[in-house]
């Protein structure tokens, strides 16, 4: 083994020759510089440190507050009654809020049966074929997010309601599904992204086809950021109450225009199945949240 | 079998400069004093840094242990062995990598004759005399080439535009860089070729001017030309500063190095340090029969 022959990478002679007093002395600079600058370094860095701890409180204490003054007020309310019966006429005693409940469940499936598939195809397009249209399409897509809920009831309502002539569940689960579908592209894109092009690439390579690539490799890699993502805007949609105002035949068929209604009349009882309708809604937000977080968990565990 | 006149060359020229260089220092490094040069293995300039018996965890696994090992100063000292044989442990143990990764360091590690897990020492001025380059070039790329190079300067508090304008430019004449990038200083470094970013890299660890330089394969993502060139820089650089290359080439090992220190897997899947020495005689005439069959190429 003897050495390679020097390729001569002009090492030599370039330099303005320094000697190595000045080495020396720079050398001295820098670590002089290292150790007065530490105490200001690490100050900085502390009081950084105290400025993210306060923050966890302060972004925390809504949060509590309302967990709280909703469970303080709904309480009360909830019982196997409340949400197993009917609503009442005002002033008739043991209403519940189970039209409500199945109200909104069906309006969700409607939406999840219209955005999720949506959701994942755009999102597949948007990955499988970049350029302008994709462009546009992702564009449009970041406005359509940024639209106020209370203008895509509006448009449900205008494409839908006038059209059939009634109020239904289906164009409730319409405007949700149109609210969502931006939210659902975007997320699903951004999961796709975080798939390695090499994977993509080793794919191609043993031969699969574009659309067997983009199931095997990028959907199953983006699969625990695509649940997450799509559960997350189903608890948005879950919440949104203006594009029920223009869809939904009676505020007793959805929780939020339940809440809504019944939280602006004079009545006690009412307030008190606002609240109880309130806690409900916010059990089943969590309850989703949750769910999407323990799903992500479990499918990123696996590969482990 | 390998040359190193050069760097026996500068070497002695050094040697007056050495209290200026290793010595003499003020604060917290002034309780150091000059090492004995009385070790029959120390290099020429004495040792840069001491490992007596270290040995490295994470969580149940031992990684490496009872690694007793002298970096002669300012020469090549290359770590070389097997995959998992704790090599690359050891490196980064020296700049105190482990405390952010949860790896447990026992035993003691000496930079001249500070202790670098001392209570007292603070990892960061630690580092700033440490220089360290890694596996795969990573330069920041949301800097530009220059703001690269002098981004360690930064970091340690240097402002002042002229010493950062000529400790940058000096660092990237010393790692043969200057005449590719000096037109294109304010480009963004990912612009560069693989090997100029480790290149690159090299400079941006030269620029604080560390006494010891770090180097973790620095060639195993690069072409056999950047390579030469890397390996060219590493000689080149060996009589300014003490170099630890931890490699998985015997025969960059051989071209480069001073002193070699073999790694090897023992019976219980803990890496071990087997033999320790001069290039020449290490793999010339092996002591240890186990290192003697993974020179040759018969192992590992």
């Amino acid at each position: 083994m003897s050495k390679l022959p020097s390729m001569q990478v002009a090492l030599d002679g370039a330099m303005p020759d320094m000697g190595l007093a000045e080495v020396a002395r720079r050398r001295l600079v820098v670590r002089d510089s290292a150790r007065r600058s530490i105490g200001r370094r690490r100050t900085a860095g502390r009081a950084m440190q105290v400025i993210c701890l306060l923050a966890v409180p302060i972004a925390l204490a809504p949060l509590v507050a309302l967990a709280i003054a909703t469970v303080s007020k709904g309480a009360g309310a909830l019982s196997i009654g409340f949400l197993a019966h009917a609503p009442t006429p005002e002033g008739v005693p043991g209403g519940g809020i189970s039209t409500a409940i199945v109200g909104s469940g069906e309006i969700i499936a409607y939406a999840i049966a219209l955005a999720v598939p949506l959701g994942l195809f755009i999102a597949l397009f948007l990955f499988e074929r970049p350029g302008p249209i994709a462009s546009a399409i992702r564009f449009s897509a970041d406005v359509m997010s940024g639209v106020p809920s209370i203008i895509i009831g509006i448009f449900a309502y205008a494409v839908y309601v006038e059209r059939f002539h009634h109020f239904s569940d289906v164009a409730a689960g319409f405007a949700l599904g149109v609210l969502m579908l931006p939210i659902m592209v975007r997320a699903n894109e951004e999961a796709m992204r975080t798939v390695s092009v090499d994977l993509w690439e080793a794919g191609i390579s043993l031969g699969a086809r574009r659309s067997r690539v983009a199931r095997s490799v990028v959907l199953r890699g983006a699969l625990p950021g695509v649940v997450t993502g799509n559960l997350l805007a189903l608890a948005r949609g879950v919440g949104e109450t203006a594009p029920l105002l223009f869809t939904v035949a009676s505020p007793t068929f959805a929780m939020t225009l339940l809440i809504f209604n019944d939280a602006t009349q004079p009545y006690p009882d009412a307030q008190q199945t606002a609240w109880g309708t309130a806690l409900v809604l916010l059990a089943l937000v969590l309850i989703l949240s949750v769910i999407a977080r323990t799903v992500a968990w479990t499918l990123n565990r696996k590969t482990r | 079998m390998k040359q190193n006149d050069a760097a026996t060359d500068t070497g002695a020229n050094h040697e007056t400069d050495q209290q200026t260089l290793f010595g003499d220092r003020s604060g917290q490094l002034a309780k150091e004093s000059r090492v004995p040069a009385g070790k029959p293995d120390a290099g020429a300039h004495g040792t840069a840094v001491t490992l007596d018996d270290v040995s490295i965890s994470f969580g149940d696994h031992v990684a490496v242990r009872n690694v007793t090992l002298q970096l002669p100063a300012r020469e090549v000292t290359a770590l070389v062995g097997p995959s998992g044989c704790g090599k690359t442990s050891v490196l980064r143990a020296i700049n105190r990598l482990h405390d952010h990764t949860g790896g447990v360091v026992r035993g003691t590690i000496r930079l001249g004759s500070l202790d670098v897990y001392g209570t007292d020492v603070q990892p960061e001025v630690l580092r700033s005399r440490i220089g360290m380059v890694f596996q795969k070039p990573n330069p920041f790329p949301t800097m530009s080439i220059f703001d690269n190079v002098i981004s360690g300067l930064r970091f340690n508090g240097v402002r002042n535009k002229r010493l950062l304008r000529e400790m940058g430019i000096a660092a990237l004449h010393n790692a043969a860089l200057w005449d590719i990038v000096k037109d294109r200083l304010h480009q963004p470094a990912l612009r560069l070729s693989g090997g100029q970013q480790q290149r690159l890299c090299i400079a941006r660890a030269l620029a604080i001017e560390p006494e010891v330089l770090l180097m973790d394969e620095p060639c195993s993502a690069l072409d056999p030309v950047a390579t030469a060139k890397i390996e060219d820089l590493i000689r080149h650089l060996s009589g300014e500063v003490t170099i630890a290359l931890v490699t998985h080439n015997m025969f960059q090992a051989a071209r480069v190095s001073d002193n070699v220190a073999v790694f090897l897997l023992g019976e219980d899947r803990v890496g071990e340090l087997v033999e320790v020495g001069p290039t020449d005689r290490v793999f010339d005439t092996p002591s240890d029969a186990r290192t003697k069959a993974y020179v040759t190429g018969h192992v590992g």
